[in-house]
């Protein structure tokens, strides 16, 4: 019931999208807002030939950074979660760093990592692995007592406990944390391929704007946000798949 | 068999101690089951936590066997309150949890798809806790104590949530698969009439700090239609009496 509720929420958010555009390209008639049929079109048109390099770029960026986030992050959460003192070393350091603008760290990034694949990733892997640290800490803080103590008089060793509490009590809150992250992920991603590379969404969407080809502009505007959204998607299956005990 | 010699348990909250448990001195015999009763507060939960390995804290000496408590080394099976079930595994793994985790033993073998129907969830075992009523919860708890064949089974007011109907229902169906089994049980309880049906010994505490004030020889307990029997309503007399004096 409520997966097909927001099916419909999206579908219908869609087609609202595309009606105002096409009212604004009827009602405007200037070349900088091509009508939705022609930019459909010419994705039709350019995606196997132009698009589809760019797009595996970004994606895999995308991809490695929460990857990598998930992998640094998790662990990081879990011990600052089960052991006090990891988490009074830690936590302050998290905190003090969570509310930075990563997206101002860029030059540093880049002055430091070259212009290359390196800093890219990092710049993600920056953006989302705080909200994943600070999300399976609280979960494994989160866990009762008693579920503890269960397995304390079972005799369960420290993996045994990670095994069977921890990991599967945080996981999905741990995609939560991702998913919602993603948007900003996309954003940095964006921002980042629009320097020191030829690959990528955000060098393509530059590119054809400054060659004043409005149609391939849109195009690229189009598949970034289908990229973003699809992503979305497949972690909020994930996610519903994993919570299906609550 | 459980000794326990000059027991003594003390919680420090800042400045302050408290005494849990006073000088306890017990001695249970193998394959008996001894029921623990006392007003709230008086330190029979934290006599649990001792046996169970979990509180380490505390001076004097309590072996199992001759044996200090290790609940790695020994077999025992906690029932709680709220049932202590793992939300995200289903009936089955949480029935598995004990032997997975003692023999690394993933699947349920004859013994325990007997004790399955005994407690009548053999249809429940691909549900989450969550959809299950407390009454079947705790069926699936107390089929994960006797699956795991305890040397020593723990129990802290475990029928105490359910209405009662259910838990009249389950004190039958608990003795009888204990009947079987004769796994030596530590039961703690606040109802005076189920600390007559289920122990063979009643022992019973002092408000805090905890101290034992009588360990009750109980005629009653094998005789059957017992709650219709004029020895019952002695022996509930007599219970009150020693509760109302501590």
């Amino acid at each position: 019931m409520l997966a097909s509720n927001k099916w419909q929420g999206a579908l219908y958010s869609l087609v609202l999208v595309i009606i105002i555009w096409q009212v604004l390209s009827c009602l405007l008639k200037i070349p900088i807002i091509p009508s939705p049929a022609t930019v459909f079109i010419n994705i039709v048109d350019i995606f196997s030939s132009k698009v589809q390099i760019h797009l595996l770029y970004s994606l895999g960026r995308i991809l490695g950074g929460i990857a990598l986030s998930i992998f640094i992050g998790v662990p990081l959460g879990f011990l600052m979660g089960y052991f006090d003192k990891v988490d009074k070393l830690l936590s302050p350091l998290v905190y003090f760093t969570y509310p930075v603008p990563k997206i101002a760290l860029l030059p540093i990034i880049m002055l430091l990592f070259g212009l290359g694949e390196a800093s890219k990733l990092i710049m993600i892997v920056l953006i989302v692995i705080f909200q994943i640290i600070i999300t399976s800490r609280d979960a494994v803080k989160g866990i009762p007592p008693e579920i503890f103590r269960s397995l304390q008089s079972l005799g369960a060793n420290r993996l045994q406990v990670f095994k069977e509490v921890i990991i599967p009590a945080s996981m999905a809150d741990v995609l939560t944390a991702t998913r919602l992250a993603l948007g900003t992920a996309v954003s940095i991603l964006f921002f980042t391929e629009t320097f020191g590379t030829q690959y990528g969404m955000g060098y393509f969407i530059m590119d054809a704007w400054m060659r004043v080809n409005y149609l391939d502009m849109y195009a690229g505007i189009v598949i970034l946000s289908l990229m973003g959204f699809l992503l979305f998607t497949i972690i909020d299956l994930q996610e519903r798949r994993i919570s299906s005990w609550r | 068999m459980i000794e326990i010699k000059d027991l003594v348990v003390k919680y420090r909250h800042k400045e302050q101690e408290t005494v849990a448990l006073d000088r306890i001195n017990l001695r249970i015999a193998a394959g008996d089951i001894y029921t623990f009763i006392g007003p709230s507060g008086c330190g029979k939960s934290t006599l649990l936590y001792v046996l169970s390995g979990i509180l380490k804290e505390y001076t004097g000496k309590v072996t199992i066997d001759g044996h200090g408590i290790d609940p790695k080394t020994q077999r025992i099976g906690l029932i709680l309150q709220n049932y202590g079930l793992l939300p995200w595994q289903n009936v089955y793994h949480n029935i598995t949890l004990g032997i997975r985790i003692k023999n690394g033993q993933q699947v349920l073998d004859d013994y325990g798809q007997y004790i399955l129907e005994q407690l009548g969830i053999e249809s429940l075992l691909h549900r989450y806790p969550k959809e299950l009523s407390g009454g079947q919860q705790q069926r699936v708890a107390i089929a994960r104590a006797f699956i795991l064949q305890p040397d020593l089974l723990l129990m802290d007011e475990p029928f105490s949530a359910l209405d009662a109907i259910n838990r009249e229902e389950l004190q039958d169906l608990f003795l009888r698969i204990w009947r079987e089994n004769n796994v030596t049980t530590a039961f703690i309880t606040h109802s005076v009439d189920e600390a007559l049906y289920l122990g063979s010994k009643i022992v019973v505490f002092s408000a805090a700090p905890g101290r034992i004030l009588e360990v009750v020889d109980n005629p009653c307990f094998r005789l059957d239609n017992l709650r219709f029997r004029d020895e019952y309503y002695d022996m509930c007399m007599q219970l009150r009496k020693i509760l109302d004096k501590g």
